[in-house]
Order: structure tokens, then C-alpha cells, then sequence
């Protein structure tokens, strides 16, 4: 069995790289324009919009989780899930940028405040 | 066919043991319940050495085996979701009529780790109902073709030693 790359392989790994590549691009370039606001959605359903401006501690969902906004970077510190990965996962604070806990239905969003008040009116 | 059940229980084996390294490697892409893909090696060495039907059981039997021993309810979704697109874009270029034999298993295991996590990333987006899962889109698919290209050299190299034993 030969296992050097064929032609094709290349040309699939070229089309798969560019896909990447022009998301990446498209994300960076509307991603970064005014991240300014944390999201804070339950079950679906926005539980409050923070600014990320200012440094404060919410607790989610009744204190199944606990998010901390300091210096414009928002990181969920404490959770009652079993997995811990929302915990584990790196704080954020660019546009789209989110942290889930799926056990406990937890999306943590940075946006900017123009698109959250589109989303909650859309919602 | 005695051997082939013998075979089968080996690969299933195997798979378990990659299923069991994975949850080891603490590598996370910020999506809760998206995983690497390692138990893939098997895969792509079953699906050359299997009946496509057999391939897709083995599949389904390794999901549901790991997931009941080192994971839960979300992980089997997911892996599902990923295992069963991958083999099915494997399946179709090392099989399917019109690629046959233009893809090496490299190529063929590239395009199981990409929809590996796309499956991963569909299953994101269902559960958690937002529309950014955008933007782990590049992380997913160059983490696809980096794995899948591991993956596939690493098959290479099994499948040419394996290739007397059968
Ligand atoms: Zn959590």
C-alpha cells in the first residue's frame, strides 16, 4: 500500500485550509468591531447583559455558575457542573467569543451592545 | 465467519483503548464535548480492511462502549454525530465510485477528522442554540486536517505490516 500524498489529498487539504482560512478573515473582521458587553444567555433565553467595562462578579442561574468581568475580560471562576470545562476554558473578551457550560445550559458571550439589543428583540 | 468475529472484538478493543487516551489528553477547543478524534486510527484501519457495514457497526459499538464507561449522555451525542459523519466521508473517497483510488488513506483520513468535528460542531450548535459556533469553525478544520493527517500516516504504516495478516 503506498502511502504518499496523492494529488487529490493535497487539493482537499488546500480547499479544507482555505475554508479556515477565509472564516478565520471573515470573524476577525467583523469580530473585533465593538466588543463591549457580556451576554449572559440560560436555557436560550438572555439572563442579563453586563458591561465589560466595569469589574464586577454575576452569578448565573441562580448560582449554578459564577462569572467574574475584570479588566475587560470576562472568566467563569466557579460551577457546579460535573465536567468543569467552563471553568477550565480561558476567559474572554473578544466579539463571538463565548464560554458554555452545557450541563448547566450556561452560554457566556462578548458582544457589542448594538448586536444585543438586535438579538434580544430578535429573540 | 469465526476470524472476522475474532477481528472485530480486537478492533472494538483497540478502539476503546484510543477512546480511554483520549480522555487523558487534556486538549480543549473551547467547546465542551469536542474531542480529538485518536479513536479514529482504528477506524480508518477497519475501513480497509472491513466490509463497510462492519466498519459502521464497529463505529456505533465504540461510541456507545465509551461513552457508558469514560463519558456521558452529551459525549455519546457528540461522538456519534462525529464518528458517523467521518466514516461516511471516508467511506465515500476511499470507496465511493468516482474517487476510488484518487485519495491515499492520508487524504481519506484528513477528511474523517474535518467532518469529525464539523458532526462535533453541528451536535455544538443544536445543543447550545447560538450562532457563533462560526467561530471555532478555523480551529475545528485545521485541528481536522492536522489529526486526520497523523491519523492517516500513522494507518499507512499499520495497514502495510497488516497487509500479510489478513
Ligand atoms: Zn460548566
Amino acid at each position: 500500500m503506498k502511502t504518499g500524498l496523492k494529488k487529490n489529498d493535497v487539493l482537499l487539504i488546500i480547499i479544507i485550509l482555505a475554508v479556515a482560512g477565509s472564516a478565520y478573515w471573515l470573524h476577525e473582521k467583523i469580530g473585533t468591531k465593538g466588543a463591549n458587553c457580556i451576554t449572559v444567555k440560560v436555557n436560550g433565553r438572555i439572563e442579563g447583559v453586563y458591561s465589560l467595562g466595569e469589574d464586577q462578579e454575576i452569578e448565573i442561574n441562580g448560582g449554578t455558575n459564577h462569572l467574574v468581568i475584570k479588566n475587560g475580560r470576562a472568566d467563569m471562576t466557579e460551577a457546579d457542573c460535573p465536567d468543569k470545562l467552563c471553568v477550565n476554558q480561558k476567559a474572554v473578551s473578544k466579539n463571538r467569543e463565548s464560554i458554555i457550560c452545557l450541563p448547566n445550559k450556561v452560554i457566556v458571550e462578548v458582544d457589542s451592545s448594538e448586536n444585543s439589543e438586535f438579538d434580544a428583540v430578535s429573540n | 465467519m469465526k476470524g472476522r468475529a475474532a477481528y472485530f472484538g480486537v478492533f472494538t478493543a483497540l478502539a476503546l483503548i484510543f477512546s480511554y487516551v483520549e480522555t487523558l489528553i487534556p486538549i480543549s477547543f473551547g467547546i465542551p464535548g469536542v474531542k480529538l478524534g485518536l479513536a479514529n486510527l482504528v477506524i480508518v484501519i477497519a475501513l480497509y480492511k472491513m466490509k463497510l457495514g462492519e466498519v459502521y457497526l464497529l463505529s456505533v459499538v465504540r461510541v456507545l462502549l465509551s461513552g457508558f464507561i469514560f463519558g456521558n449522555y452529551f459525549s455519546i451525542l457528540y461522538s456519534l454525530a462525529g464518528g458517523l459523519l467521518s466514516l461516511t466521508a471516508m467511506a465515500l473517497l476511499s470507496r465511493g465510485k468516482r474517487w476510488k483510488k484518487s485519495f491515499s488513506v492520508t487524504g481519506v483520513s484528513i477528511a474523517g477528522g474535518v467532518f469529525h468535528n464539523i458532526g462535533q460542531l453541528l451536535i455544538a450548535m443544536a445543543v447550545v442554540e447560538t450562532f457563533h459556533a462560526a467561530y471555532y469553525i478555523p480551529v475545528l478544520l485545521v485541528s481536522g486536517v492536522v489529526t486526520g493527517f497523523l491519523i492517516g500516516i500513522t494507518a499507512g504504516e499499520v495497514l502495510k505490516r497488516l497487509i500479510n495478516v489478513f
